[in-house]
């Protein structure tokens, strides 16, 4: 009997949660879904569950060369940022984690201070220093930014990856003769690649996703997917398969690196407090 | 690294690095520590230097020391108030949803179900969808008042649908910025929760304790860490949020969700008035530094352990 | 030919002293161990000489010249870590070849080489393994390949064999008792297990918070421990060691008395006096059962070894001893016995704890 109740406890308990995360995901569903339709089914009252997918959104969406265009600017972007970012922090990350001082407690968390800044108290000289470097609504300067907005973070995850790295490893490639550069590249970097990528991934993810400076830093030339996004707002909007079809494109790729490094990702968004 | 090395336990550094290796290490850190230093300081500074200053961009007459009148001005500007006043519902009331039911999803999603891996990815999805898209995906798809999604439900149930974002904008808003961070609180939560320890789970239930005594008792104390984490890190990013605002409501009706970030927006980029968003972005950093000091609290505690 | 010399070794973190001035020179091929308990700073000094850890003062001299400023690799030694520390990305070829490849030696005697240390450590299936994949035993001896085909002057060992079971400790200290004796190669080894120590110095190096207690074979040390310290901590199981009085003083005798017991032990009492307060040490194995005499105490608890029985018998003044005896002693529990240590095993320490000179020598004992 009582197994019977721990059964039915326990469908209880996957039926509660499914519904949750089916509530919570139905907007996602939802947009795919509309991706597919044509404008008329998209705005039909009462929705239509049932129809014929069409990819003709998705033409649409693809003939406008601009769709292309922001999406480029957005990979470029995202890559070129979070790689000047790793570079910049795998040298700083080897050194606290290895050869720590008197100060590196002080200067990690110097550094995770910096990213608390909010972006908004520094909005005016950022946008007037860009504006008078003809940084403006370039992809560098969005790079310049993301790098060092994410910089902190990226630091501080490395490090992380990098103390759980065993010191008699790194020890040994030096009896045996590694030069720094020898023991960084050919003994620490392949141990910690999956840090590396997962930090990595990281970046691109919250690169890829930025929207405060790049709605306000950029309009046209340099602008990314969160930007062209934000032009639906209105009344293109209202064209809802066509909106839903460009807003699956800008989403799926992050979605799906999100789905594939969320353990990794936790040690990073929380500074390596929860692991 | 492979499971067998992760297994040998490992002798901790013994004391520190010699002096000619902690001389190369400040070296390796020097171009991040140099590149934060300036990213850090000078926009500061230039913000604390311009909110002392007359300065519109296209008023090329005001120009001078300005004292402390733009803070004034501000200060004493209901606009800022409110604003003041809605940036604290809307970090309070998205916390508040987050933290609550957060918590309580973490904890039935520990539970074994079928396709619980599934199930988890789609929980914590919206969490990676960009700010822009999940504003309007609501705002169009979901709560336009004519074709939106909940709208048909309404109706389907013999309601009246409402135009939700101007006629409760804020709350609208609080309710969008939660669906995106409540897989946060979930993604957070639900990783402190399993690292808690088995046995001490079968221990309680070997001296009698019930499913709520096992919550109150074990693991409610367990994640008091990770959910003072998620508090503060959730108030950082919650005290900046802008996109979902500038694509939803623009920060109206008036100035009915116009939070903090968005006023400093408009004064600057809509009004140009660099002097009085300087302020408010003085006022806002002075926020953000009090939140930042407490995380930073937290953080270091971990550094220790 | 390979000498390490310390000369007034020492080693400051902020304010402390860790190693506290050491001096000690190890002859070419000598297999020397440093033990102690932990926080006695043996894994210190060894990485002081692997050059892993800044020499605060003294000099280190490697075949006679100063090595303190040369890096852990220009000093031509090898180390063998307490985690192995492989690298987890390389496969066995790869870990031992790593060295050879930063060298720049050419391929084809790096491969001779490789083979041939891989033949003597019977690793010759697994060069394409990654180190996951071997068991605990097998890493050790790919630890141990890699430090060998360097061909180093001298070779560290950090606790290498703390992580292995018991069976495998046992096994691999064999092996690696035959390898020293085949290589012939100088060596530095550091553990804290006395039975180690023990089964495979040449020398002992004694350690406690930082200074040498003691330096000396294997018997020098477990017949004429020169203190308290090294008396308890060289010998397994641990000697008895029980608070005395001197009753009466000769020449090459001072006779004690300790509860129920007195014993003349053969040494010289020096300046020490009658009623002066010592501390008698004798080992579990050189007490003897009286089963005539009156009995002195009542055995509490018999360990049963299988080749030895350690009775803990508790004397009749309330102080607890253990007493080896054979394998089939029939003493039960509660039976009353008497015990006679061995005169010539007794050890008398002086109230500071330092060891009054024996003067009855051991047959086996080497010089001194």
């Amino acid at each position: 009997m009582t197994r019977k109740r721990a059964r039915l406890q326990r469908i209880a308990i996957g039926g509660a949660a499914w519904a949750v995360a089916l509530w919570v995901f139905f907007p996602i569903l939802w947009m795919v879904l509309t991706g597919f339709k044509t404008e008329p089914d998209a705005i039909s009252t009462p929705p239509h569950l049932i129809f014929h997918p069409t990819l003709s959104s998705y033409r649409e969406v693809f003939a406008r060369e601009t769709y292309w265009h922001f999406a480029l600017n957005s990979v470029t972007i995202s890559v070129l940022a979070s790689i000047a970012a790793i570079l910049l922090s795998i040298p700083a990350a080897y050194a606290m984690a290895f050869l720590p001082g008197r100060r590196t407690r002080g200067t990690l968390l110097w550094m995770l201070s910096t990213r608390m800044l909010p972006p908004v108290g520094v909005l005016v000289p950022i946008y007037l220093l860009a504006r008078s470097t003809g940084l403006l609504d370039t992809r560098t300067g969005l790079v310049v930014i993301y790098t060092l907005t994410n910089l902190p973070i990226m630091v501080w995850m490395l490090y992380t990856f990098f103390r759980e790295v065993p010191v008699p490893i790194l020890e040994a490639g030096r009896m045996d003769g590694a030069t720094r550069w020898q023991e960084i590249t050919q003994v620490l970097l392949p141990l910690a690649l999956p840090g590396i990528a997962s930090t990595g991934l990281l970046s691109m993810i919250l690169c890829w996703n930025e929207a405060f400076w790049s709605l306000n830093l950029t309009s046209s030339a340099a602008a990314p997917l969160p930007t062209f996004i934000a032009s639906f707002s209105s009344p293109e909007g209202l064209f809802f398969a066509k909106l839903s079809a460009a807003s699956t494109l800008a989403v799926a790729p992050i979605l799906v690196f999100g789905w594939l490094s969320q353990k990794q990702l936790v040690r990073g968004l929380t500074f390596g407090a929860v692991k | 690294m492979d499971q067998a090395a992760r297994r040998i336990p490992v002798a901790a550094p013994v004391g520190r690095p010699s002096h000619a290796r902690r001389t190369g290490g400040a070296l390796l850190l020097s171009p991040a520590v140099i590149l934060l230093l300036i990213w850090s300081l000078v926009p500061l500074a230039m913000t604390l230097w311009y909110s002392v200053r007359r300065y519109n961009l296209v008023d090329p007459t005001q120009v001078g020391f300005a004292g402390a009148s733009n803070y004034v001005y501000l200060l004493t500007d209901p606009d800022f108030i409110t604003a003041l006043l809605n940036t604290a519902i809307l970090v309070g009331g998205v916390l508040v949803i987050t933290v609550g039911l957060g918590t309580l999803l973490a904890v039935l999603f520990d539970q074994s179900f079928l396709g619980r891996g599934i199930a988890r990815v789609l929980v914590i999805s919206p969490f990676f969808v960009m700010p822009t898209v999940s504003a309007l995906l609501w705002k169009n798809l979901m709560l336009h008042p004519i074709y939106g999604v909940y709208s048909a439900m309404m109706r389907a149930v013999g309601l009246t649908p409402v135009d939700w974002l101007s006629r409760y904008p804020l709350a609208t808003l609080v309710m969008i910025v939660s669906w995106e961070w409540l897989p946060f609180a979930i993604l957070i939560l639900l990783t402190a929760i399993q690292s808690l320890d088995a046995e001490q789970k079968e221990a309680a239930r070997m001296d009698g304790a019930g499913p709520l005594a096992q919550f109150r008792y074990i693991i409610l104390p367990h994640l008091s860490r990770a959910i003072t984490v998620v508090i503060m890190i959730e108030t950082i990013f919650l005290l900046a949020v802008f996109a979902e605002i500038s694509v939803t409501t623009a920060g109206g009706p008036g100035v009915a969700s116009t939070n903090l970030a968005f006023l400093i927006y408009s004064r600057a980029l809509l009004q140009f008035d660099v002097g009085g968003a300087s302020a408010g972005g003085v006022v806002a950093i002075v926020i953000a530094n009090i939140v930042a000091a407490f995380l930073l609290r937290a953080v270091a505690r971990n550094l220790e352990a | 030919m390979a000498t390490v010399e310390l000369r007034d070794i020492r080693k400051t973190y902020s304010d402390e002293e860790i190693i506290k001035g050491v001096s000690l020179t190890i002859h070419d091929r000598e297999f020397v161990v440093f033990v102690g308990p932990s926080g006695c700073g043996k894994s210190t000094l060894l990485r002081m000489i692997a050059g892993l850890e800044d020499i605060s003062a003294g000099e280190l001299l490697i075949d006679g010249v100063r090595a303190n400023e040369k890096g852990p690799a220009e000093r031509g030694l090898a180390m063998v870590f307490q985690s192995y520390a492989l690298y987890p990305h390389m496969n066995v070829y790869r870990n031992m070849e790593f060295s050879l490849r930063l060298a720049g030696m050419p391929v084809a005697e790096r491969r001779q080489r490789i083979a041939d240390v891989a033949r003597i450590l019977q690793l010759e299936p697994y060069l394409d393994h990654k180190p996951g994949q071997l068991s605990g035993g097998q890493r050790q001896r790919v630890a141990i390949g890699r430090a060998i085909v360097r061909n180093p002057k001298v070779f560290l060992f950090d606790e290498p064999l703390s992580n292995l079971d018991a069976a495998l400790r046992g096994q691999m200290r064999v092996e690696l008792a035959t390898l020293h004796r085949r290589l012939g190669a100088t060596t530095i080894y550091v553990t804290h297990d006395q039975v180690e120590a023990m089964t495979m110095a040449d020398r002992i190096v004694v350690l406690r918070k930082g200074v040498v207690e003691q330096i000396g074979t294997p018997l020098d040390l477990y017949h004429r421990p020169r203190n308290l310290f090294v008396a308890q901590f060289m010998g397994s199981p641990t000697m008895n060691v029980l608070p005395a009085h001197i009753v009466s003083v000769t020449d090459h005798a001072a006779t004690v008395t300790t509860g129920p017991l007195t014993v003349t032990v053969p040494v010289d009492a020096g300046s020490l006096q009658p009623g002066a307060a010592v501390t008698l040490g004798v080992r579990p194995e050189h007490i003897g059962l009286d089963v005539a005499g009156a009995p002195q105490g009542l055995v509490e608890i018999s360990e049963r070894l299988g080749a030895a029985t350690l009775l803990h018998v508790r004397l009749s003044d309330g102080r607890q001893i253990v007493v080896q005896t054979g394998g089939d002693n029939m003493n039960a529990p509660d039976s009353a016995v008497g015990v006679t240590p061995d005169p010539a095993h007794c050890h008398l320490f002086d109230a500071d704890g330092a060891a009054l000179d024996r003067l009855a020598a051991h047959p086996l004992q080497v010089g001194s």
